[in-house]
C-alpha cells in the first residue's frame, strides 16, 4: 500500500455525498496506525478535511484504529477474503486494535466502516 | 408490475409462554413436514421470506416463523417497560417448546439460526425426541465477546443505527444489494435493548462447549449448514461442533455469511434442500416404510 493511497482518502470520501450525509454530525480526529505509521485524519461535518503522516510529538484524537500493515493491506485488498473484509472481523480476529472514545467511532460504526473501505483497491473484482 | 400477495399468511397467536399471556407473531406457508424457523438475535421471523415463498420447499413442508417476544411484531410481555431484556438458555428452550405446543406441532423439523443454532444445539441435546430433525445454522458452541455490547443499548447511541453497523459484515459481501440491505434493516428495527438481551444467551447464558459432544445423532439427526464470511461462529467452531458429535453432518456454504437465509434466499435453499431431503429419508427408515 503507498502512501498516496492514505492521502487519496479525503476526495474518495468527500466524493461520496450520501457518505458525507451520514456523517453530518460527526466532527472529530482519529488516528489511524498501519503498522509503524501513524496517521492523523480529521473530519468535519462528514467531510474529511485534514491528513497528517507521523511521527507525532503529541498527537490529539478521539480514538485510534491500530493494526499491522499486513492486515491492512488485506483489508484494502479488491475482494479480502473471509476474516479480513470488515473491521469487526479485524477485531474479532484481535488483529485491529480500537481504543480510546470509542462512543465516537461506535455511534458512527457505519460511516466509519465505509470510509475505511473507501482505501480499498479498485480495479473489477474476479 | 403486476400486484401480487405472497403465499405467506401472517397471524397473531395469543398463548401463555413463561409463564405470561404473550401475543406473538406468527407466519407460515406450504403444507407437509413441519418446519420451524428460529430468527437471529435482534431481528425477526422476515429473514426466512425466501423460504416461505419457495414454492418447491412448501409443497412438502409446513413452514412457520414466529418472532420471539420482544422481536419483530411480537409483543414484548405487560410489564416490559420495567424490565431489562435478557434471554436465557432455558426460557428459549422453554419457549420453543411452549410455541410448538400451541401450533400443536408434532415432532417437527426445527431450523434456527445464530443464536438460534445454538439453542438448536440445546434442543438436540435436551430434547431430541421432540424433532424429527434439528438444522443450525451458523452454530457453534460459544462465541467470545469481540466488542463492548453496552454500545448496544445506551441513550446516547441509536441502537438501531448501531446494531446494523455491528453486524453489517456479517453478511457476505457478494450477496445481492436488496437482501443485504433487507436484512440490515431489520437489524435497525429491533427494540432497544433486545438485541444486547438476545446476545446474553449467545456470548454468556448459552455456552454449551462441556456438554456438546453428548448429543446423540441416533435420536434425532442433526446437521449444520455455515456461510464462509461468518466471523461470529466461524466455520472452524461449526466444524468443531460436528468433530465432537458423531454423525452430525456439516456443510459450510460459499459466499454466504451469518444470515444465510436472508442475504441470498436462493443460494442458501440450495444448500437446505438435500439436508431436508436426508431428513425425511432418515425418518422413513425411522418408521420402516
Amino acid at each position: 500500500m503507498s502512501i498516496a493511497s492514505i492521502e487519496q482518502l479525503a476526495d474518495r470520501v468527500n466524493a461520496d455525498t450520501m457518505l458525507v450525509w451520514r456523517g453530518r454530525y460527526l466532527s472529530t480526529r482519529f488516528l489511524l496506525e498501519v503498522g509503524d505509521t501513524q496517521w492523523l485524519v480529521g473530519i468535519h461535518e462528514g467531510r474529511v478535511v485534514s491528513i497528517a503522516r507521523g511521527p507525532f510529538v503529541m498527537p490529539s484524537w478521539s480514538f485510534a484504529l491500530r493494526a499491522p500493515e499486513s492486515e491492512w493491506r488485506a483489508f484494502w485488498s479488491a475482494d479480502p477474503r473471509p476474516g479480513f473484509h470488515d473491521l469487526m472481523a479485524l477485531i474479532k480476529r484481535r488483529a485491529l486494535k480500537a481504543e480510546g472514545d470509542l462512543r465516537v467511532f461506535m455511534s458512527h460504526l457505519r460511516y466509519f466502516k465505509e470510509v475505511m473501505v473507501k482505501l480499498r483497491a479498485q480495479e473489477a473484482r474476479p | 408490475m403486476t400486484a401480487a400477495f405472497e403465499p405467506i399468511i401472517g397471524r397473531y397467536l395469543n398463548t401463555r409462554i413463561l409463564g405470561r399471556p404473550q401475543r406473538l407473531y406468527v407466519e407460515e406457508a406450504g403444507s407437509g413436514v413441519p418446519l420451524l424457523c428460529l430468527h437471529t438475535a435482534g431481528s425477526d421471523g422476515r429473514q426466512y421470506r425466501g423460504l416461505l415463498n419457495d414454492a418447491e420447499i412448501t409443497a412438502k413442508h409446513r413452514v412457520i416463523a414466529f418472532d420471539m417476544p420482544w422481536h419483530g411484531k411480537s409483543s414484548p410481555p405487560a410489564g416490559w417497560h420495567n424490565e431489562e431484556y435478557k434471554l436465557t438458555s432455558s426460557d428459549y428452550t422453554t419457549m420453543i417448546l411452549e410455541v410448538m405446543d400451541a401450533l400443536g406441532l408434532d415432532r417437527p423439523i426445527v431450523m434456527g439460526c445464530s443464536i438460534g443454532g445454538r439453542i438448536a444445539l440445546h434442543l438436540a441435546l435436551d430434547h431430541p425426541e421432540r424433532f424429527r430433525g434439528i438444522i443450525g445454522l451458523q452454530a457453534g458452541a460459544h462465541v467470545d465477546p469481540y466488542y463492548d455490547l453496552n454500545f448496544l443499548h445506551r441513550p446516547d447511541v441509536h441502537g438501531g443505527e448501531v446494531c446494523a453497523a455491528v453486524v453489517s459484515g456479517l453478511v457476505g459481501p457478494h450477496t445481492p444489494e436488496k437482501h443485504r440491505w433487507e436484512t440490515l434493516w431489520h437489524y435497525m428495527q429491533g427494540g432497544p435493548g433486545v438485541f444486547k438481551g438476545d446476545l446474553h444467551f449467545y456470548k454468556i447464558d448459552g455456552d454449551i462447549r462441556d456438554r456438546v459432544a453428548k448429543i446423540d445423532t441416533s435420536r434425532c439427526p442433526l446437521f449444520l449448514l455455515s456461510g464462509e464470511y461468518d466471523y461470529s461462529c466461524t466455520p472452524q467452531e461449526t466444524l468443531e461442533v460436528a468433530r465432537s458429535v458423531a454423525g452430525a453432518e456439516a456443510t459450510i456454504m460459499e459466499g454466504l455469511g451469518h444470515f444465510p437465509m436472508s442475504e441470498d434466499p436462493e443460494r442458501f435453499i440450495g444448500y437446505l434442500k438435500p439436508v431436508l431431503e436426508s431428513i425425511n429419508e432418515i425418518e422413513k427408515r425411522r418408521r420402516g416404510t
